[in-house]
């Protein structure tokens, strides 16, 4: 047997395989065993009760799909009162996403968060569709630096940041980051997009635009996995299309040292157990004892910072 | 490629991802299609008014990405049969009417909350029109199988549009065809027709699905009367599974106006809470 374990910080997890947030519920405990998972990621809670974007939320493009969903939240409360106890159960480690309008409100979310049963944080300043104006946190260095410190000022748990493509900046906006003491990047949410019907001439989502998730996605979120990975030294969790097992194997090799699946589980709902299976299977047959050894293990010939001047390539 | 879909079967699990294969497949009135499937017992534990999400197939014309739901038609656990009624609309059940005998089908489910039947009910009602009656369908098989009256008003553009009326005679419900044609599935007569039924008490339940004009016709006829009733509805999904969060509808509840979601909570609801769209 290959073994899967991979560690993410002071985190140990089973195997690299989890579930994206927003992209999974409790509810996937009646199409599988939820503890075969590296660890549960929740859909991103806020502080106050919202109510999400109109219909239509999704639309299917070529290869993927655009969703506004916003973030409908029944808010904190009932998360603590509702949600966490009923995740007790699964020994799979509970990562709450959360988000917040302001860098005060994200603080203090964050502050209530310091829980047994909780073992991480995932900070989604990355989401295109809630702050004013479409400026995400996540979009500047700046902006990401004085969030990343508010949050680790208000916990000890691991915190993990999850970035935007929506940037010209992901170097920098990693780096950020990673200075102001995150544990962890996840890389990447979704990208903004759109989609008009063309006979009815009308935007096929209600809230106009919204983000570009599935395989169509998968080359840009790779990409600024390896950037991410070349530019900081904090663990990397790589995001963006995967749905078979040599999606997870090139997050894997370019240094992502654990997985987010989310698009994938809308089309396959068994997809990730059978992607730890089918990553067992891969290794093994690639001749690897373990995961850790075959993560970061590109042959790119690249030197360190070719990253950064690689960005103006095509 | 992913390896095969199907994971062990299990007691607690009740959503099944499996691969079914097609047994008959074939036009059922223009535009429809009637599609039989065998698929393993284990995903076959059906209630009416559940659905599956379908994985369309990608051929040379077109890629459908998402699943697309749809209600289930017929279930026979023993006979491992699962068949669905379904419009050509779009490119997804486009792919899907191409299929041919023998081929393979990945299918996810059953999905959602079903019908219920009151424990002292003895008369359904159903209003169905178009793919409406797929939905409604298995409510005939469960009448039939509980021992209690059906009355199925099937309502269409003309008397050759009916569908599957052959099929509720043959689970012994009683059919009750109008047509447009024929002037007989205008809301007044519709209405004329089911107070009749209310007040000879023939009526302890109705259920509808699909049209605004139906939703507010059942929910007038079931206020008037204070007779229950249910109405399946439909929404985009993704996930189906409750997950994602794109299905919502909103309810009027209480007072108060409330969004859920028609994959998890539906796709059957209750019809006075139902809000027209
Ligand atoms: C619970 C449920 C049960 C259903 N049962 C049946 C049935 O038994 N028979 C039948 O013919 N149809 C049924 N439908 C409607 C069926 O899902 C749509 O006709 C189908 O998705 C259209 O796909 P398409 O690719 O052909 O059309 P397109 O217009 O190309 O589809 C584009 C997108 O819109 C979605 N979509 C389009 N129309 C609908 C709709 N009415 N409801 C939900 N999503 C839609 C598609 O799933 C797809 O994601 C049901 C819908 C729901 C929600
Ligand atoms: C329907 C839907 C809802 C999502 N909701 C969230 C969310 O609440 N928080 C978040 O950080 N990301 C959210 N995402 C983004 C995913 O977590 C993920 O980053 C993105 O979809 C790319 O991965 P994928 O291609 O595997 O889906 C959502 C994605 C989808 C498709
Ligand atoms: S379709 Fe995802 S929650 Fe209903």
């Amino acid at each position: 047997m290959v073994d899967l374990t991979t560690r993410i910080g002071a985190l140990t997890l089973q195997n690299p395989i989890m579930p994206a947030s927003g992209t999974f519920s409790r509810d996937m405990a009646e199409v599988f065993e939820l503890d075969m998972l590296g660890a549960l990621v929740t859909k991103t809670i806020t502080a106050e009760v919202r109510g999400g974007n109109p219909t239509p939320r999704v639309c299917e493009v070529d290869g993927g799909m655009l969703n506004s969903i916003g973030i409908p939240s029944k808010g904190l409360g009932a998360f603590l009162a509702n949600e966490l106890p009923a995740y007790a159960p699964y020994r799979a480690p509970l990562i709450v996403s959360v988000s917040a309008p302001s860098i005060d409100g994200f603080a203090e979310i964050v502050s209530q968060l310091n829980l047994p049963g909780i073992a991480g944080i995932e900070a989604n300043i990355s989401c295109p569709n809630i702050e004013e104006d479409g400026k995400a946190f996540a979009m500047r260095p700046d902006t990401t630096a004085r969030v990343v410190e508010a949050l680790r000022r208000e916990t000890d748990l691991p915190l993990w940041v999850k970035l935007t493509p929506n940037t010209g900046e992901t170097v920098e906006v990693a780096q950020a980051a990673e200075a102001a003491r995150a544990d962890a990047l996840v890389v990447a949410n979704t990208i903004l997009s759109m989609a008009v019907d063309a006979r009815t001439r009308r935007p096929k989502l209600g809230n106009l635009m919204g983000g570009l998730s599935g395989p169509a996605f998968k080359p840009i979120a790779l990409r600024m996995a390896y950037q991410s990975v070349r530019s900081v030294d904090i663990p990397v969790i790589g995001c963006g299309g995967i749905s078979t097992v040599e999606d997870v194997a090139e997050f894997l090799v370019v240094g992502a040292c654990a997985v987010q699946v989310g698009t994938a589980s809308f089309i396959n709902p068994t997809a990730m157990p059978r992607l730890r299976d089918d990553l067992q299977g891969f290794l093994a047959e690639e001749g690897y004892a373990s995961v850790s050894d075959f993560i970061g293990s590109i042959r790119d010939g690249a030197p360190g910072d070719a990253v950064r001047f690689m960005e103006a390539a095509p | 490629m992913l390896s095969p879909a199907q994971l062990e079967p299990s007691k607690e699990r009740s959503i099944h991802e499996v691969v079914g294969t097609v047994v008959t497949h074939r036009d059922a009135a223009s535009g429809y299609r009637l599609l039989e499937l065998d698929v393993p017992q284990e995903a076959l534990d059906c209630r009416p008014g559940q659905f599956f999400h379908i994985l369309c197939p990608v051929d040379g014309q077109s890629q459908p990405f998402l699943r697309r739901p749809m209600s289930i038609f017929g279930y026979d656990r023993d006979a491992g049969r699962l068949s669905f009624l379904y419009k050509v609309s779009g490119i997804g059940t486009a792919a899907l009417s191409g299929l041919d005998e023998g081929d393979r089908l990945n299918v996810v489910g059953p999905l959602g909350n079903g019908f219920t039947i009151p424990q002292n009910a003895r008369h359904l009602v159903l209003v169905a029109r178009g793919v409406g009656l797929a939905t409604l369908a298995p409510l005939a098989q469960e009448a039939r199988r509980l021992g209690l009256g059906l009355k199925a008003i099937c309502s269409a553009r003309s008397p050759e549009h009916l569908m599957s009326i052959d099929h509720f005679r043959a689970l012994g419900a009683e059919v009750i065809p109008v047509t447009d044609s024929e002037g007989t599935s205008d809301p007044e007569q519709l209405r004329s027709l089911l107070d009749g039924l209310a007040e000879a008490d023939e009526m302890d339940m109705i259920y509808t699905c699909g049209s605004n004009r139906l939703l507010k016709l059942c929910q007038q006829v079931g206020r008037d009367a204070g007779i229950p009733g249910e109405i399946a509805l439909e929404q985009q999904m993704a996930c189906a599974i409750g997950m994602c969060q794109c299905c919502v509808r909103p309810f009027r509840r209480g007072g108060a106006v409330v969004q859920e979601r028609v994959c998890r909570e539906g796709p059957v609801f209750d019809i006075q809470e139902a809000m027209e769209w």
